[in-house]
Parts: structure tokens; sequence; C-alpha cells
């Protein structure tokens, strides 16, 4: 008995202290951000500022506009999701729910997609983008969304549609409804689960996005605010309390959607059937 | 044969599936598919986007396997970031996931703090991580001297320790999916053959091994595979924090594939490296599938 006391409490020792070791740079982060020049270049290690000073945040405004970069970079994260949500649950709709020829053959080609390196079109999509006229121009970070750029998602709603029970939608039929009728009013209401995990992911992989906006915005009004922090990065090498500030405002958000929404991860995970 | 039957019924079903089908289908002709072929088409050119593309034939091959100075030197570091990084992520967030794996007072709260950082990427996880290897007042060499080590190294600033140091901030981000997938692979071993185990005297090590790697092999092996297809695309840490310094110690392959197309504007040289990429990250999953793959089912499913 006594042994068996002994590993648990080893065992709980073990598990908070990597706590401890995983929250450190977030410590760290918010710390640098509240000290002044002369506090982050001193010799000692302060987890708490004394005085805690406020100047890199607002500095941080003075420096680049944040709040220019904030906007654009919601703007850019809100359409892409809604072009996810509403382009690929309806292609997801095709390949769960309606019979047409050549489905399951395209179904694997969508598949295949999945794997090929996004390397390997950039530069044509950057060829082609250029002769549209579209760069300096939001069009290739949203368009793309709107034409179901990340099958990933298509694969994960469909298989949640899939898993929607026919009978509901058998009735529905028998009473007339189209295809369109059973798509909004029966499986899109019962497929919220599906539908926030992929508004989850996209707005993680659009808010944090650095390679779209790298390549294709110039003019420094439309900048995002992973572009603005990494230019900023590179005229100001040694601000360490603003590039902090800066990185905690951009962290909040995230952060929040992360408690807020902490099912929806574990969820998404599970649905895309990684479980083993 | 099926087409001749159909009903006007069915015909109607098949162009509202179309119809459906319609953004991905268009979207994958744009954005995949005509693209796939330019680039095909590119990498045997001479092309930098102002003038119309020259075809070359092979040169673009040519030059990189036998001139460029960068190529083999890029490839180095990405498969040098690759072996040390992958079985550290993997076994890491494996290690993660039977801390927590099981009920226990405080577990859910210890679960969401080990999820965190996951979540943190791209430039705001460069920047963090540039200030915590700052060799003068960051965080780790703070801690280092703290310990008693005089000298701890310039990590990002020296040829030797950039790479492992870009290998070692990996580990802040493992309790992300890979531990939630682990933690669903752990719940689902049938505890009984740890119990009986535990009668016959095995120890901790023996039914880690004999029990658990065997009945988890297949999540092992599939996250393994795509920790190796991400490590091989390496990018944005490398740009931010070093941008492939110092001395190309940090230059990884698509970093270079960045520089050729974007800073030189040599776009067929560039498709011919994401070409060499594609193909040599196929290879490499083949392998692993034909090697590994089948011990790795068998094993998996004999228990059951």
């Amino acid at each position: 008995m006594n042994r068996k006391i002994l590993r648990e409490g080893g065992h709980h020792l073990a598990m908070w202290a990597v706590a401890l070791v995983m929250v450190l740079p977030f410590l760290w982060l918010l710390s640098s951000s509240l000290k002044t020049p002369e506090q982050v270049f001193s010799k000692e290690v302060d987890f708490i500022p004394d005085p805690i000073v406020w100047t890199n945040y607002t500095k941080s405004f003075e420096y680049m506009p944040v709040l220019l970069y904030t906007r654009n970079t919601v703007l850019i994260t809100l359409l892409c999701t809604i072009g996810y949500l509403t382009s690929g649950s309806l292609v997801a709709y095709a390949f769960a729910r309606i019979q047409w020829p050549g489905r399951d053959f395209l179904f694997i080609v969508l598949l295949a997609t999945m794997m090929l390196p996004p390397q390997v079109t950039i530069v044509p999509l950057f060829v082609i983008f250029r002769h549209l006229g579209w760069i300096d121009t939001y069009y290739p970070l949203v368009v793309p969304s709107f034409l179901t750029g990340w099958p990933f998602f298509i694969f994960l709603l469909r298989q949640f549609f899939l898993s929607v029970p026919t009978e509901l939608s058998e009735a529905a039929k028998v009473d007339g409804a189209s295809h369109f009728q059973i798509y909004s009013r029966i499986i899109l209401p019962l497929s919220k689960p599906a539908l926030a995990v992929v508004a989850v992911f996209s707005f993680l992989l659009h808010w944090n996005d650095f390679f779209g906006p790298l390549i294709y915005l110039a003019d420094d009004s439309k900048f995002t605010l992973a572009l603005g922090l990494a230019v900023f990065k590179s005229n100001h090498p040694s601000e360490w309390g603003i590039l902090m500030a800066v990185s905690a405002l951009m962290l909040i958000p995230t952060i929040l959607v992360f408690f807020f929404c902490q099912k929806y991860f574990v969820e998404g995970i599970n649905l895309t059937g990684l479980k083993g | 044969m099926r087409n001749k039957r159909l009903s006007r019924e069915g015909r109607r079903e098949a162009l509202t599936g179309f119809l459906f089908a319609s953004p991905w289908l268009v979207g994958f002709l744009v954005f995949g598919l005509v693209p796939i072929l330019l680039s095909m088409y590119y990498s045997l050119c001479r092309y930098d986007v102002l003038r119309p593309p020259m075809f070359i034939g092979l040169e673009n091959y040519r030059y990189l396997f036998t001139e460029s100075s960068t190529f083999y030197k890029s490839i180095y570091n990405t498969l040098y970031y690759t072996v040390f990084r992958v079985p550290l992520v993997v076994l890491g967030s494996l290690l993660l996931a039977m801390l927590v794996e099981r009920q226990r007072p405080g577990v859910n709260v210890v679960r969401t703090i080990y999820y965190l950082p996951s979540i943190v990427s791209g430039v705001a996880l460069s920047v963090i991580w540039l200030w915590m290897y700052n060799p003068q007042h960051g965080l780790v060499n703070e801690g280092l001297r703290a310990i008693g080590i005089a000298t701890p190294p310039l990590w990002l600033e020296s040829e030797t320790w950039s790479k492992p140091a870009m290998i070692l901030m990996g580990l802040w981000s493992i309790g992300g999916g890979r531990m939630i997938v682990f933690i669903a692979g752990l719940n689902g071993i049938p505890r009984h053959l740890y119990e009986s185990a535990e009668i016959d005297g095995a120890g901790w090590w023996v039914r880690f091994r004999h029990i658990t790697i065997p009945q988890i092999s297949s999540i092992l092996f599939l996250l393994t595979i795509t920790e190796i297809i991400t490590s091989f695309q390496v990018f944005t840490e490398a740009y931010i924090m070093t941008n492939g310094g110092p001395v190309d110690s940090t230059l990884f392959y698509n970093l270079e594939l960045y520089n050729k197309a974007f800073l030189d504007y040599e776009m067929g040289l560039a498709s011919a490296l994401a070409w060499i990429l594609f193909v040599g990250t196929l290879l490499v999953t083949l392998f692993l599938f034909k090697v590994v793959g089948s011990r790795v089912y068998y094993e998996a499913a004999k228990p059951e």
C-alpha cells in the first residue's frame, strides 16, 4: 500500500513539474513584456517585474499599426472561415449524400491532394495570381478558401455527414424536400460540432499564417499581425519588450478561442479518425 | 453502362451532385491540377516571371545536383533536423500522454496546460523562442547558468547549436493533437493486459516495451510519418529566427526553395526543388510503409 502511495505521489510530482516547464515560456513572455529595457537586460532573472510597466504595450501601438493589422487579420481569417464553412459543407454533402458519376474516384483524388506538399504549387500559384493582377490584394489569401482550398476540411465534414442518420433525410425526401433543403435544414443544424471544429482550425490556420501574407502582400498597410510582427522584428531586433508585447497581444485571441472551444480541439482530432 | 439507364430523376441527382461539388471541382482544377502541371513544366524552364519561361530541359536538375553550393547543404540540414526532431517529438508526446492518461485529481488542468503551447505557432512562436534563446539574457541560458553551467551555448548564434536549438524548442509544442491521439490510444489498451503482467512480476520497462508499445504501434507509426513530412517542410522558424544562418547552418530545404523563388526569382529552379522534395517525401513514406508498416499493423491487430 505504501509503495502505491509513493508511486502516486511521484506521478503527481512529475506531472506538475512538466506542467511548470510548459508554463515558463508564457510567464517569461508576459514578464518581459512588462519590463523596461533596463530590466529586460538586467543580470537577474525576475519573473515579476519591479515595477510593472505597460509602456511596451503603448509603444507597440506607436511603432506599428497594431489595430489596423488586427483588423486585416480578422478580416482575412473571417472570410476564409466563411469560405471553408460554405463551400466545404456543400462539397462534403455532395460526397456524403448525393449519388453522382465519378464521385468515389474524385474522392480518392481529393484524398491524394491532401498528401501533396504545398511547395509543389507555390510557384505556379504565384504566377497565376500575378497574371490575374492579384498580387498585393487579399484575393490570393481568401478566394481559395471559397473554392475549398483545404481539402482536409471536406474530408472532416464528409466523415461527420456520413454519421448523420439517413432516416431523417429519407423522410424529408419522401415529403418532397430537395437536396438543398435537406442540406440546409437537416444536415447543417445537426453538424454544428463538426462545423465548429472547422471554424476553430481555420481560425488557428489563418490567424497565424505567415507564408501567404509574406509572398502576396507588399504594401505595409495591408499586412497581417504575423507579417507585421516579422517585419518589426527584422527592423528592431533588440526591442525585446515591445516584441514580447506584440506577441502577447497576438496570442490573446488564440488563447481565448482555445479556452472557449476546448472540446472542439479534442473532437476535431477524434473526427479525423486518428484514434488508432 | 449505368449512365444509359439513368432515369430523369437519376440525371437530376447527378447534376445536383456536380453542382454541390462544383466549388471543389473548380478549386481542384485552378489551384490543384493546373498548378501541378505548370510546376512540372516550369521545372524544365528558365523562368524569372518577367519574361516568358524558356525551355531548358533537365538543366535545373543538373545544376542542383552537380553545381549548386547550397542544395546539398539544405538537404543535410533538413535531414539532421528531421532525424533528431521526429523521435524526440513522437516519444516526448507519448511520455506526456502517459503522465495524464488516467483520471487523477488535477489531470484536466494539467492536460490543458500541456496543450496550450501547441496553439502558439509561426511568427509568435519564433519570436518568443528567439528571446528564450538569447545568449546573454534569455531564460534558457539564465537557467543553465543558475545550475552552474558558466558558459552555456550561444544557441541560434552558433553554427553548432542552431539546429539543436530549433529541434529542442519543438518539445514545447508536443502536448497538442499528438498527445490527445496518444491518450485515446493508451485508454484503448485493455487493462487486464497490464494486470496480468504485473501479477507475473513484469516491471515498468517490460510492460512499456511489451504491452504499451505494440498496442499503440499503429499510432506511433502514423505519427512518425506525418511528423517526418512536416519536418521536411520547416520554414517559418528558420526564416524568422536565423534566416538560414549562421553560415547556412539552418538553411533548410524550404528556405532554400523560398530564396530561389522569391529572392532570386529563379522560378524554374524553385519548381525543380519542389519536385525533388515531393519525390523524396514520397520515397521515404513508401519505404517506411514497406519496411515498418506491415509489421506495425500485424502487431497492433494481434492482441485484439
